[in-house]
């Protein structure tokens, strides 16, 4: 998947990350692969938390209201996430926890 | 502002805590730096320690590395692990793998919660078994092999860098792959019995080097809990946090009850209170006057003119007060030597401040290279081969 791309379709936070705001964004902590992560910003929680009920990352960024020229950055911060499976595909979300 | 000084205020909640769960060790490593040996008859309670659980579930505390002594040995260790996995608090634990039978290693491998360190000093049985005890490494590779056979995956390989074993990265790297484990270094402190040996077993400068070349090699298939943030000051920051978290991201809980501001620093100048205090923990973290003070902007002293002062902050705290430097100075171990010469200046005036607990059983503390390191307790204790134990090149 390109850095540079928008994720396509409905992703959701993987069920075994927790997130804690913070000050600075929040901290994100996958108990299944005991891995942390940093937001780095109060929006990208926003858009995190708005992931599942959002169409695609695309509408989530909008609707918490990263503007045109931010879409980019926060498109490779998703993308990072979703490579490190803190996020994943909505519909694949299941067979991501058996495994 | 950056990530990095974000955290050097504080965080409401600490990201990541160690908690020594017991004083009581059947091991004695030379360099323990919680001075472990026996338990302390203060130590929590079992309804105690569920309690800090559950403030640790209500701060959202993703999860504490549980070490000691050696936790393994508190009867209600197992039930203290489901307690905490049961309220979303993951749990690391070390251990010397003298407790990981067959049993404990299926029972770890079904759960998701719990994740396992095993514990060795060198990559050899004579290297390890001079700093943890005749008979410590078969012991600690005897606990990965079952680890390996229940099906847990990828437990971690914990080594403190030494000067006995810093030539020995690539050996210990070996080890891991050979268990499927991961590799996770440390840095050596003069805290605890590890200020006896830390003259003879920190490593020499071109170690040092050696071991930061390393480190960037390697750096994203090794852990480092971040503790050799100080070696930035050669030049590239190293993968991790650098900087020390100590009161503001990260302490340490002691079996007591204790709450030192960070793991390597059990002494009274870093006590901030203790978690039998009315309101807990929580009371501790948020409130403690040592805490609000650790998360003030500090002064980088006789650092802040040095053109590295932002790669290494400083470097560790607790090993300046060690051995016997100020606080606002360099590293013992700086990068750059400002640190040699103020070791060597040192008076003999100079109070080199002990731990505030030793649990040890028997003092002091000596690498055991070939003599025998500490009088028998009794004659007939005496290991008949102790004179073979001699270290590898």
């Amino acid at each position: 998947m390109s850095a540079e791309t928008l994720l396509d379709g409905r992703w959701r936070l993987h069920p075994q990350v927790a997130l804690r705001p913070e000050r600075f964004g929040a901290l994100a902590y996958h108990y299944g692969t005991r891995r942390l992560s940093f937001l780095k910003s109060r929006r990208l929680l926003d858009v995190v938390e708005g992931l599942g009920a959002a169409p695609d990352p695309a509408a989530a960024c909008r609707a918490a209201g990263v503007s045109d020229a931010e879409l980019a950055s926060y498109g490779r911060a998703l993308a990072t996430l979703a490579e490190t499976g803190m996020i994943v595909p909505a519909e694949g979300a299941a067979e991501e926890v058996a495994a | 502002m950056k990530l990095v000084d974000e955290f050097e205020l504080g965080l409401d909640a600490p990201i990541c805590i160690t908690w020594e769960l017991t004083y009581a060790c059947n091991l004695a490593c030379v360099h323990c730096l919680s001075s472990s040996g026996r338990r302390d008859p203060r130590e929590l309670t079992t309804a105690e320690a569920k309690g800090v659980i559950s403030q640790l579930q209500r701060m959202q505390v993703f999860y504490v590395n549980i070490g000691g002594g050696e936790p393994t040995v508190r009867r209600d260790f197992w039930e203290l692990l489901d307690h905490a996995a049961e309220h979303g608090v993951g749990v690391k634990f070390s251990t010397n793998g003298s407790r990981i039978d067959a049993a404990a290693a299926a029972r770890l491998a079904a759960s998701d919660y719990v994740d396992v360190q095993v514990s060795i000093d060198g990559a050899t049985a004579a290297v390890n078994d001079a700093v943890r005890g005749p008979g410590s490494f078969d012991t600690a590779l005897g606990a990965l092999e079952r680890l390996a056979a229940a099906g847990f995956r990828k437990p971690k390989i914990s080594v403190v860098v030494t000067r006995q074993n810093a030539g020995q990265l690539d050996d210990f790297k070996a080890i891991a792959d050979r268990y499927g484990a991961q590799l996770r270094i440390t840095r050596l402190r003069p805290s605890g019995r590890g200020a006896d040996v830390w003259d003879e077993m920190h490593p020499t400068a071109e170690q040092q080097r050696s071991l930061y070349m390393w480190l960037l090699e390697h750096g994203d298939e090794v852990l480092t809990g971040d503790s050799f943030f100080h070696l930035s000051a050669y030049g590239e920051a190293l993968p991790g946090l650098n900087l020390c978290g100590a009161g503001r991201v990260v302490c340490l809980i002691d079996p007591v009850g204790d709450v030192y501001a960070c793991p390597f620093a059990i002494h009274d100048e870093f006590l901030a209170g203790n978690v039998r205090e009315p309101r807990g923990f929580e009371g501790v973290w948020r409130d403690s006057e040592l805490f609000t003070e650790l998360r003030r902007p500090q002064s980088g002293g006789a650092c802040e003119s040095c053109g590295h002062y932002d790669a290494c902050r400083g470097g560790c705290m607790a090993a300046k007060f060690f051995t016997g430097l100020p606080l606002d100075g360099p590293d013992p171990e700086c990068a750059l030597g400002h640190g040699e010469g103020l070791l060597a200046a040192r008076g003999a005036e100079v109070a080199i401040p002990a731990p505030a607990v030793d649990h040890s059983r028997v003092k002091p503390s000596r690498l055991r290279n070939g003599t025998p390191e500490r009088p028998p307790a009794k004659v007939c204790d005496e290991n008949p081969l102790a004179d073979f134990l001699t270290a590898e090149g």
